[in-house]
């Protein structure tokens, strides 16, 4: 199997993405939306001519709300974000952009978040991040329990959850890429992406070493197990497989994205990545990782 | 047996499609594309308003904060209903590590969309009070107006008393026997009623005042000990302002002060665009698998098909019969779940065509193919529960309904895979074993 005889390339590529993710995150940053750190997001349409970003600015400014962001959006929307407005507040704020009730608009979409709300959620998240990575973990623990030779049981859980960060991270990596140069933002649901990305790609992984662990049972002396030959024909047998399920998947995220509604956009783009990432990491990650253990394990017993 | 189940499925698609008005209140009115699909929709779907209140609980006892919330829920829930706002939803969240220790009250509105006024219908506290006259000594202040008449300050005459409207069971509307005029009866609960025999004990002969939100209505001398608790306020009102009066006072004052924290609304014709957008999203997800699963896997790809139009059919039934209340990330859920119910089918159909290249016969093959492929399945999906049950337990009602749609899909498309694509591929295997049948079962580039 290609994949094994190569298995330094795909590792130095894997290794590299990573990077290149963590140094994008840490660079260009996530930027958090309104859901985490509060603030007001108005949407409206305009029903005749939309005023022009130069018009509306200074009466935005003369209502001393604090830094306003004027984004057009569609052909007749506006989006304005704010900090967090009361009742009075929000209605100057369409008074002025209907240039004191001149121009006729309607209101499509109005949040407005209080700080404390944006503070649960930033630690809702955090539990959750941990609950399901530990929920994970314990599974890979579990499903893996039996076997032991030649690699143990605890290095292929240790290994999938490697190939598991390696497909969170180049995702989010991804994301602060977009987020820096189309303003996209963080919210709830990338949350919810990040989260479902955990579930679903250790599922890949999980299914191909549950091969390797099947040929390695179905092979009668145990210490004259090939163990590089193992995987790569475990890998010849379930890549399709994994190919075909991730495809199936990304393409229904492909429709979200394109022909979905606004609000889940990003979310089918980052779990697409995710996805994508997953089932390359469960099979040009994963598998020669374990077999590089293995090599390492050998030279040990060697000395 | 696949034929039985393949007609199940067409009845159970029919009662989908046809049983709508039982579920929609407004099905006439509804647009024509609405009135096939109305599920139960979330806000950001059908357009309202999301709030969400902190509520003070600083003044309460630690062992009756849920208590107080929940009859804080049912006085927002009642004045709500006042309004006739149609299945609004009102749900207590407790504060706990998670959500930073403050107890919430979040509140749906449907249809909703003018945030000013569902504030304020919710603010509205009807401030019911019972006030007794200011003792003799006490000093009279004089107001003196424009246009200098001087009154004495009726605020000063009375002092207020423990009793207010906290203490109110219920409120009734009645008709005076001898002159007809509405009357609101007052029924107080316990404490309530040892309040009200203490000062009318105390003020035989004086009047007791009754307020309601700061201003008099009703100023009854007290002719003797009243120990029934009961009370009735008769001032000069029409029948409509009397029953408007009811209905206020039994909606009753709020036992705990609450603060907005947040407030979302979602206009109508962002919603429906969302709706037609997931619609959209979802069919063309839809027939892009089935093209790649009839191209990719041949026969058992179309068998996967039928058995996927089946699996959507149980689902979309299931949101309707629990129901579950469809969101933009609950559709994208249902959507995933389209995706990985495909998972299954090909993890079987790819152990499948091993068992027919090592020489078997399709019957052997399929058996064999369904009870290996098992446990990849059941593996490969218990990582997804995993991260939906835990989504789902600590998830906003946003995620929630991601996380609901998502688990659901997952149990219900591995469930559908062993058993539905199961009898429909031993329903086809009469084809016999052949070069065509092989062909057919077989899949992708190979021969």
């Amino acid at each position: 199997m290609f994949v094994i005889r190569n298995k330094k390339i795909f590792i130095i590529i894997s290794i590299v993405l990573v990077a290149l993710s963590i140094f994008s995150i840490c660079f260009f940053g996530l930027n958090a939306g309104i859901d985490f750190k509060g603030g007001a997001l108005t949407e409206v349409t305009y029903k005749d001519a939309r005023p022009t970003q130069e018009e509306l600015n200074p009466i935005l400014e003369s209502l001393g709300f604090g830094s306003m962001l004027l984004q057009p959006a569609g052909d007749s929307d506006y989006i304005v974000k704010s900090r967090e407005l009361n009742d009075i507040e929000h209605k100057q704020l369409l008074n002025a952009l209907s240039q004191d009730g001149k121009n006729l608009l309607e209101e499509k979409n109005f949040s407005s978040i209080g700080p404390s709300v944006g503070k649960e959620l930033t630690r809702k998240a955090i539990v959750a991040i941990i609950l399901v990575s530990l929920g994970i973990i314990i599974f890979i623990a579990f499903a893996f329990r039996k076997v032991s030779k030649p690699v143990s049981s605890w290095k292929y859980g240790f290994i999938a959850i490697v190939s598991l960060l390696h497909d969170v991270i180049i995702p989010v990596g991804i994301f602060a890429l977009l987020s820096h140069f189309l303003g996209i933002e963080m919210d709830t649901l990338f949350v919810v992406a990040v989260l479902t990305i955990l579930g679903l790609s250790v599922s890949d992984t999980i299914v191909i070493f549950d091969r390797i662990r099947e040929n390695i049972r179905g092979q009668a002396m145990i210490n004259k197990i090939n163990f590089p030959e193992t995987v790569g024909k475990s890998l010849q047998q379930s890549f399709v497989r994994s190919i075909c399920t991730s495809l199936t998947v990304i393409l229904v995220l492909l429709a979200l994205f394109f022909f979905g509604p606004y609000s889940t956009k990003y979310f089918a783009l980052v779990l697409a990545f995710g996805m994508f990432f997953g089932t390359y990491s469960s099979i040009f990650l994963a598998s020669p990782l374990l077999v590089v253990v293995e090599g390492w394990q050998k030279k040990k017993s060697k000395k | 047996m696949a034929l039985i189940i393949l007609i199940l499925g067409v009845a159970v698609a029919f009662f989908v499609f046809k049983s709508e008005p039982k579920f929609n209140k407004n099905y006439e009115q509804a647009p024509s594309f609405l009135k096939s699909f109305p599920f139960r929709l979330g806000l950001d779907l059908s357009g309202g308003s999301h709030l969400i209140y902190k509520a003070d609980v600083s003044q309460v006892p630690a062992g009756q904060v849920s208590d107080s919330m929940n009859s804080l829920r049912d006085v927002i829930e009642r004045r709500i209903n006042l309004f006739g706002v149609s299945e609004p939803v009102v749900q207590v969240q407790e504060g706990s590590f998670v959500s930073g220790g403050d107890e919430k009250l979040i509140v749906d509105l449907p249809g909703v969309t003018d945030v000013e006024k569902a504030t304020a219908m919710i603010g509205q506290t009807p401030l019911l009070e019972f006030k007794i006259e200011a003792p003799e000594d006490a000093p009279r202040e004089l107001i003196v107006n424009e246009k200098g008449e001087a009154t004495i300050d009726m605020s000063k005459q009375y002092v207020s008393t423990e009793l207010t409207g906290r203490y109110l069971k219920k409120a009734v509307l009645e008709f005076d026997q001898t002159t007809g005029e509405p009357i609101v009866g007052l029924q107080f609960d316990d404490t309530g009623s040892k309040l009200f025999a203490e000062i009318t004990k105390n003020n035989v002969g004086k009047v007791v005042a009754i307020y309601l939100d700061g201003s008099p209505i009703s100023t009854p001398v007290v002719r003797e000990e009243i120990t029934g608790g009961q009370a009735q306020i008769s001032g000069t009102f029409t029948a409509t302002e009397a029953k408007q009066l009811v209905g206020r006072l039994n909606s009753g004052a709020l036992p705990v002060p609450i603060t907005l924290l947040s407030k979302q609304t979602i206009g109508a014709t962002l919603g429906d665009n969302a709706l037609y957008a997931g619609m959209k999203a979802a069919i063309i997800g839809f027939l892009f698998v089935a093209l790649f699963l009839i191209l990719w896997y041949r026969l058992p790809g179309l068998v996967a098909v039928i058995s996927l139009c089946v699996y959507i059919v149980i689902i979309l039934s299931l949101f309707k019969l629990l129901p579950v209340t469809l969101t933009a990330a609950g559709i994208a859920g249902f959507i995933i779940s389209i995706g990985i119910a495909v998972d299954a089918n090909v993890l079987i159909f790819e152990r499948v065509k091993e068992e027919l290249r090592s020489g078997r016969t399709i019957a052997d093959s399929i058996s064999a193919g369904f009870s290996r492929a098992w446990f990849s399945i059941r593996d490969s999906n218990i990582s997804s529960i995993i991260t939906a049950i835990i989504l789902f337990w600590f998830g906003t009602s946003l995620i929630k309904g991601f996380a609901l749609t998502l688990g659901m899909g997952v149990l219900v498309s591995m469930l559908s895979a062993i058993t539905i694509s199961r009898i429909f591929l031993y329903g086809v295997s009469f084809i016999g074993e052949g070069k065509v049948a092989r062909f057919l079962f077989s899949s992708g580039i190979s021969k």
